[in-house]
């Protein structure tokens, strides 16, 4: 019985803890990457826009297999006017967003994901809409790498990124 | 399986007891690993939905008379929206990432509700009069897919309907004389008298945030 129960514990715990690991992220096929550089930009994506609503975000993930870290600290497209790098937090129930104002830090060999709720990529007076299906070109600017050019995937306004498995069972939407 | 305890073998020996201790001693440990685990499991993935008794307190402070203005031109006030219970949410259109998320996800919902879906407005408040017009909230909320509706007004009506709902917001001054808006994130579920049932908080789980939808529509 003392037996069965310990076993019980046991195997509940193995379970409960293996519960709690984030699983390991799916390869990711076609990333973006500068021909000597260490940065490889991985699923650069956007939301659809409406006529007259001039800000977007972009999102995307970024490995530095270098020995060195590197920044991110701001890139051009031709649709927007400003690319700044912006944070996103949640003070209670409010929400804040702010400019990283010293860019975003890649650890060396390591990635850093910029998705909804967390880092985005702010495109600052839009000159056009952002059509879903469309692509658009971003030069990202990183203080090492320097110039790295990317194509951002418009998705719909709803868009949600794959399901992330750092949420640890959180139900996110999925546009 | 593998008995994982062949050491806990029942043997009818002279140490019996301290066999009985063993065990007893190893079935400690194995309940607490157990709470352990069930405390950890509770840190990371946190339920922030408030207690009942909290929504109670909240019911009689949140909500209120508003007078604002839909991308028709036509006037919605508390009063007009009466009879029909509704989700409102207060943000901008050129917020980048919460606004989108919250009303994809209340299309989301909606869809999930089924043919329970059309007993309930959602309604989307912006605070960045200077900025949106009512017609270009129009065309924001048509994003989404699902029928939203969209208000602003002055903005001493978009003060004063921020203030009814307690909620909040703040202009932040950005780059280039710009600003960006730091805004209540949460959704506020009125019932068909405009009174405050429940609110989704905004990283509620999918499961509880549909569970409101249905006792909002029920």
């Amino acid at each position: 019985m003392i037996r069965n129960c310990l076993a019980a514990a046991l195997l509940g715990s193995a379970v409960l803890l293996a519960g709690c690991n984030a699983a390991p992220e799916a390869e990711a096929p076609a990333a973006t990457e500068t021909a000597a550089s260490s940065i490889a930009v991985t699923d650069p994506w956007s939301r659809a826009t409406a006529e007259g609503q001039n800000a977007g975000g972009a999102f995307m993930t970024i490995a530095n297999t270098g020995t060195a870290a590197d920044r991110l600290t701001g890139g051009s497209t031709p649709v927007a006017g400003r690319v700044e790098i912006h944070t996103m937090t949640m003070e209670g129930d409010v929400m804040k967003m702010r400019q990283l104002e010293d860019g975003l830090e890649v650890p060396a060999g390591g990635t850093v994901t910029l998705k909804p709720g967390s880092f985005h990529v702010m495109l600052m007076d839009l000159k056009q809409p952002l059509k879903a299906g469309d692509r658009v070109p971003l030069t990202l600017t990183f203080a090492g790498a320097g110039a790295l050019e990317t194509q951002l995937e418009v998705r719909p306004a709803g868009a949600m990124p794959a399901m992330d498995h750092g949420t640890h069972g959180k139900d996110k939407p999925h546009g | 399986m593998a008995d994982p305890f062949p050491e806990l073998e029942e043997d009818v020996s002279p140490q019996r007891q301290a066999e009985g201790l063993k065990t007893l001693r190893l079935a400690l440990w194995g309940v607490v690993l157990l709470v352990v685990s069930i405390g950890l499991v509770a840190m990371f993935a946190p339920d922030r939905t408030p207690p009942a008794s909290d929504q109670a307190a909240y019911a009689d402070l949140i909500g209120g008379p508003f007078a604002l203005t839909a991308p028709d031109g036509s006037r919605v006030t508390d009063q007009t929206l009466k009879g029909t219970p509704f989700a409102i949410f207060f943000g901008f259109t050129r917020c980048p990432d919460v606004c989108p998320t919250t009303l994809s996800r209340m299309a989301s919902l909606r869809k999930q509700l089924g043919k329970d879906g059309d007993k309930f407005r959602i309604v989307f408040v912006s605070v960045d009069p200077g900025y949106d017009s009512p017609e270009d909230i129009g065309r924001y909320v048509a994003l989404f897919g699902t029928p939203i509706l969209g208000l602003t007004g002055t903005d001493q009506e978009v003060d004063a309907a921020v203030k009814a709902y307690r909620a909040f917001y703040q202009k932040v001054p950005t780059t280039g004389g710009d600003y960006t808006i730091d805004h209540t994130a949460s959704v506020y579920l009125m019932d068909a008298s405009g009174k405050l049932q429940s609110i989704i908080a905004y990283d509620e789980t999918n499961p509880s945030a549909l569970a409101k939808l249905k006792r909002l529509v029920g």
